[in-house]
């Protein structure tokens, strides 16, 4: 061990380093804004420069103004980083609320087009990749860092790695989202579904996984626990994965140093198989094997239960991401790509199915004696419902990539409502348990302000996702089958026109069940601050002991109540 | 560490066996006559289709599926967009398909068709883009745009480049200075006031350019359906 000299030593050197980061950061973002021609490029590099002098800014106030003891007590080693944590669950909130409203105001322009407004920061081209970003990247990707951060911590029985990058890839990782968003409303995209940020915005979001994952690898390194726990193994699959198919989808020469346009090497047919390569991986590691670590921790310590195999956990964990990978051409049946990667593709998707009921058996049968959970614990059966979500969705998509099924299904609703089943179902929703287990946990109260506002959360959700996949599928089914319908004489019956007609009222019926699901998304936010100010809980009487709270839990390792009062 | 490494090579092999043998396979891409680079204000075109996401309601791939092919024409071929940095094929139809759209519909329709949709198509749900007519095209950038895109493959010339900025007026004016050299730079190109002006193209003359030559350019009557391809 070190002594207090020299610790006081290495702290001053990290604190340095870090003002030097933010410096660099605001060099380089003065440069690009003085150099620059493109209005786009110019507010990003501005907000660039911001961010880097506010950091530094940060920093130097840490080290020289703010109380000592506050100081030393955020970074003694015996207790874990819960703030940074806390953050990222807020920002969950936040930005689950924004990707369900713009989602929704996108459903309610496609059944009323008056509502695009016809400028351009408001039409749907531009309005869309915000929203998918927002849920997918935003909400979605604040929950895996805020989750794999509390869950890293406890089951390796360590600190976080590292004091400043712990908050650099949490304020990173925001600025990231507040580049992209902003950019697609002026139109700064490269048109790569999911992958739509520009080149500058890509290298900004590669340096901030990285940190990411030496966070991660950091804090698994210097575990007390002798064993790796398997959610850990989900966590590090998905940040590992998704930094290799973010650097190698994204490959671009910018038109200049100094602007937002950039041309990706890619083109044509092997610029498509790169892209679903990559987008059908970002289903498979950012909204699967990161969601499965949340709920392979979450659900058992919830319901205080084992989980049901260990050997279901391992076989089912190397399977789903040796298969995952070559599911991407089954986006691109009939299309040019050759005949030989379409059935690949095909094939693997169909294996892949056995592998992802794995993952479902495993956290369903993990209530194995504690069934009773779902009538009297509304999170459990948030959590319980994703899990089913999930099996539905893994089963459908299987389904929905054997070619002759795809020929009717692709480029129809039927694709939105399968990938609605899956986020709002699974991702959404284990989401949000796993929120309501943490947030009392981390604020150290005895319990959620209201009960009853989780049981209105759980069914808003449940009828919205009902609602918007039925009117999805009756749409899908309809559009491919009017596609290709022919009259008595052999000719093509529908005119297109006519498909976009028998539209309109599953899309007042989605838009209405997405009404509903943003509805419970703000009852949630609400919950959640009440319960994070400390209000008294109206209903303790009927809430679970949950005894799985170590913080909450007397006579065991506590050292998060510390940091957490 | 044996963990992340085990991960890593885990991961790495699907996307390996499907992805490289598509650069080195022959007749992964078909064979076709016709085929050239954008012209610069098709290109300007192209990459407003790209600013305002209009890939994601519009596909740009005909499956080689009956109702396809009787609806929007001849199946896409791979080489059709050989030059596409990034490709355009798109994965939703809640507008019709635009790989052959060049050619279907008259300038006049297009422009009533972009400032307001409902005005040619009652049923329509697609935004208006009254905002392109009014905005110039920055016909000055695109020698810089076509400069990177051979850097990533797309072979322009420099008599391409060098001309650039001029070739953009050339397009809407056929009598302009120059105006046959430009067709022979891009065969086939179609040279005509796409909306009414012929100085000074705004961008719905560079989305309507874009549009009309979409699906035009291969020669099916020498096309040689039975390969060598992969389909």
């Amino acid at each position: 061990m070190v002594d207090a000299g020299t610790r006081d030593e290495i702290i001053a050197i990290n604190d340095a380093l870090a003002v030097l980061a933010g410096l660099a950061v605001v060099a380089v973002g003065a440069i690009a804004a003085a150099n620059t021609r493109d209005g786009a490029f110019l507010m990003h590099a501005l907000i660039l420069t911001l961010a880097g002098a506010f950091a530094a800014g940060v920093v130097v106030h840490d080290a020289f103004v703010a109380d000592p003891e506050g100081r030393a007590r955020a970074r003694s080693r015996a207790n874990y980083n819960n703030a940074v944590v806390k953050a990222g669950v807020i920002a969950t909130v936040f930005w689950g609320i924004a990707g369900f409203l713009i989602g929704d105001i996108l459903a309610w322009q496609l059944a009323f087009p008056a509502l695009n407004l016809d400028l351009p920061w408001t039409n749907f081209g531009r309005l869309r990749p915000v929203h998918t970003s927002a849920v997918i990247f935003a909400f979605g990707g604040n929950a895996l860092i805020a989750t794999s951060f509390y869950v890293v911590q406890r089951t390796c029985r360590a600190r976080l790695a590292g004091h400043w990058s712990p908050w650099f890839v949490f304020w990173g990782y925001q600025l990231f989202i507040v580049l992209a968003a902003t950019g697609y409303l002026l139109g700064v995209t490269q048109s790569k579904e999911y992958a739509e940020p520009e080149w500058y915005v890509d290298l900004w979001l590669t340096i901030v996984w990285v940190t990411y994952l030496l966070v991660f690898l950091g804090t698994i390194w210097k575990r007390t626990e002798p064993h790796i726990y398997v959610a850990n193994w989900f966590y590090l699959a998905f940040i590992v994965t998704v930094a290799m198919l973010h650097i190698v989808n994204n490959l671009a020469v910018p038109v200049s140093w100094f602007g937002s346009k950039s041309y990706g090497i890619y083109s044509g047919v092997q610029d498509a198989m790169t892209q679903w390569w990559y987008g059908h991986n970002a289903v498979g590691f950012f909204l699967t094997a990161g969601f499965l670590a949340m709920m392979y921790y979450f659900i058992p310590k919830r319901v205080e239960r084992p989980i049901y195999s260990y050997r279901l956990s391992i076989v089912h964990f190397w399977s789903l991401i040796f298969l995952y990978i070559w599911a991407g051409p089954h986006h691109l049946h009939y299309t040019a790509l050759p005949d030989w990667a379409q059935t690949l593709g095909m094939t693997f998707s169909i294996m892949l199915w056995m592998p992802s009921w794995g993952g479902m058996i495993n956290g369903l049968m993990t209530l194995s004696g504690a069934w009773d959970k779902l009538r009297t614990d509304p999170v459990v059966r948030l959590l319980v419902v994703s899990v089913g979500f999930y099996g539905m969705s893994t089963f459908e998509g299987p389904v929905m990539s054997i070619k002759a099924v795809n020929s009717l299904s692709h480029y129809t609703d039927w694709t939105i409502g399968h990938v609605h089943s899956g986020a709002l179902g699974w991702v959404g929703m284990v989401s949000f348990g796993a929120i309501y287990c943490m947030t009392p946990w981390l604020w150290g109260r005895r319990g959620l302000y209201s009960m009853r506002l989780v049981e209105w959360h759980f069914w808003l959700s449940t009828i919205g996702i009902l609602l918007y996949i039925t009117s999805m599928w009756v749409a899908g089914l309809m559009q491919g089958l009017m596609w290709r319908a022919y009259n008595d004489l052999g000719f093509l019956q529908y005119s297109f026109v006519e498909t976009v007609v028998a539209m309109h009222w599953p899309y007042v019926i989605r838009a209405t069940g997405g009404s509903l699901y943003l509805l419970g998304g703000v009852l949630m936010a609400y919950n959640v601050w009440r319960t994070a100010r400390g209000d008294l809980t109206a209903d303790i009487a009927l809430q679970p002991r949950v005894a799985a709270a170590p913080e909450l839990r007397g006579g065991v390792y506590q050292p998060g109540l510390a940091a957490a009062e | 560490m044996l963990l992340l490494l085990g991960i890593l090579v885990v991961v790495a092999i699907g996307g390996l066996v499907e992805i490289a043998p598509l650069f080195v396979v022959a007749g992964t891409i078909e064979k076709v006559e016709g085929m050239r680079p954008y012209a610069p204000l098709e290109l300007a075109g192209r990459d407003i289709y790209i600013r305002e996401g209009c890939y994601g309601c519009h596909s740009q791939m005909i499956r080689a599926i009956r109702d396809e092919v009787e609806r929007y024409g001849h199946y896409s071929l791979a080489a059709e967009s050989m030059f596409d940095h990034p490709f355009q094929w798109g994965s939703k139809r809640t507008g019709p398909d635009l790989a052959r759209v060049g050619g279907k519909f008259s300038d006049e329709w297009h422009v009533a068709h972009m400032t307001n949709p409902r005005s040619v198509v009652p049923e329509s749900i697609m935004p208006g883009y009254p905002f392109l007519a009014q905005t110039a095209v920055d016909a000055s950038g695109i020698a810089d745009k076509m400069r990177a895109l051979r850097m990533v493959g797309v072979p322009y010339t420099d008599d391409m480049i060098a001309n650039a900025a001029a070739d953009v007026s050339r397009q809407i004016n056929p009598d302009a200075k120059g105006a046959a050299e430009f067709l022979k730079r891009y065969p086939k190109a179609q040279q005509r006031p796409f909306s009414g002006n012929t100085t000074d193209a705004s961008e719905l003359d560079a989305m309507i350019a874009y549009l009309q030559v979409l699906g035009t350019l291969v020669d099916f009557a020498k096309y040689d359906e039975s390969g060598p391809n992969l389909r």
